[in-house]
């Protein structure tokens, strides 16, 4: 255990936990700039429905489902870590990151078939921000991957269990985002 | 978060999955009110659900709440202060072309 990550509290919550907060506070203005600045241009712009139209709905709710499900599993690692159950918390990471391995493949999937219809970055004001919004979201989603690996490399050998918490905070930041972005991407036609 | 009592975690994904089911279900209907209940409405409970169960900010310091809630405000005076602009056209002494052009060019019917 890290003593500055897990003892020092000025604020009577641990500085690595303290840390993660004030990352996802600034990811929170990140994304709501973002979404707010999607929401006010589609209503703006009634003909960004017809766009819209030609995202795959089932596409976007398997993808839910995965990023649920492994939200899931990261916050059942953290109970493990909690028990000081190292390796269980290190395969329930490990889970973890095959959802967002799949949640890229479905996206790439989607993606490609999109492209390939014509609707590029470029097609219209709608893609703009599909593929901002949703490409912003999976740089996030690999980013937590890698993380993920890192710690739960640590996590197997029973070390720096504390980390668990934290990457499984910012991977359930990361499940709300898309929580938002499902609606307003896939099913506001 | 250390020593504390855990919720059922599969039970509130499975909440949560049920949700999902609604909020893909529900606009199939085609009611707008209908929509934007199950649609958006819902993702703010699912948000919620998260937030609370898996994150513990029912537990966690409040003033972390506040932090959070600040920067969610600051995301709606934006929304506040950009929207009357962005989402018209036109105003009094003002007129976005661009904006117009795309939108008249999109509603002609395709030849």
């Amino acid at each position: 255990m890290k003593p500055i990550a897990t003892t020092r509290s000025a604020t009577g919550i641990p500085t690595g936990r303290l840390a993660i907060w004030w990352v996802i506070a600034s990811e929170i203005v990140i994304f709501g700039g973002l979404l707010a600045s999607y929401i006010m241009h589609r209503l703006g712009h009634p003909e960004w429905a017809d766009q819209a139209a030609h995202t795959n709905t089932w596409a976007g709710a398997f993808n839910t489902l995965v990023l649920l499900t492994s939200s899931l599993s990261a916050v059942l690692a953290h109970q493990a870590a909690e028990e000081k159950n190292g390796p269980k918390a290190a395969r329930l990471l490990l889970f973890t990151c095959l959802g967002g391995l799949i949640f890229l493949c479905v996206k790439g999937f989607e993606w490609t078939h999109e492209i390939q219809a014509g609707f590029t970055l470029t097609a219209g004001g709608f893609w703009h921000f599909y593929y901002t919004a949703a490409g912003l979201h999976g740089l996030h989603v690999i980013a937590g991957m890698v993380t993920m690996l890192i710690i739960a490399a640590d996590a197997r050998k029973g070390q720096e269990l504390q980390r668990v918490e934290l990457v499984g905070l910012y991977w359930h930041f990361v499940d709300v985002v898309w929580i938002f972005l499902f609606p307003l991407l896939y099913i506001a036609r | 978060m250390t020593e504390h009592a855990h919720p059922n975690y599969v039970k509130v994904w499975a909440i949560l999955v049920a949700l999902l089911v609604v909020s893909v279900v529900g606009p199939m209907l085609g009611i707008k009110v209908l929509t934007l209940i199950t649609a958006f409405g819902v993702a703010v409970v699912k948000a919620y659900l998260v937030a609370r169960n898996f994150m513990h900010l029912h537990i966690e310091k409040r003033w972390v709440v506040y932090l959070l809630t600040t920067c969610l405000a600051f995301m709606l005076l934006l929304f506040a202060g950009a929207a009357p602009d962005v989402m018209k056209h036109e105003g009094q002494r003002w007129e976005n072309h661009a904006a117009k052009r795309v939108t008249h060019q999109a509603q002609q019917p395709v030849h």
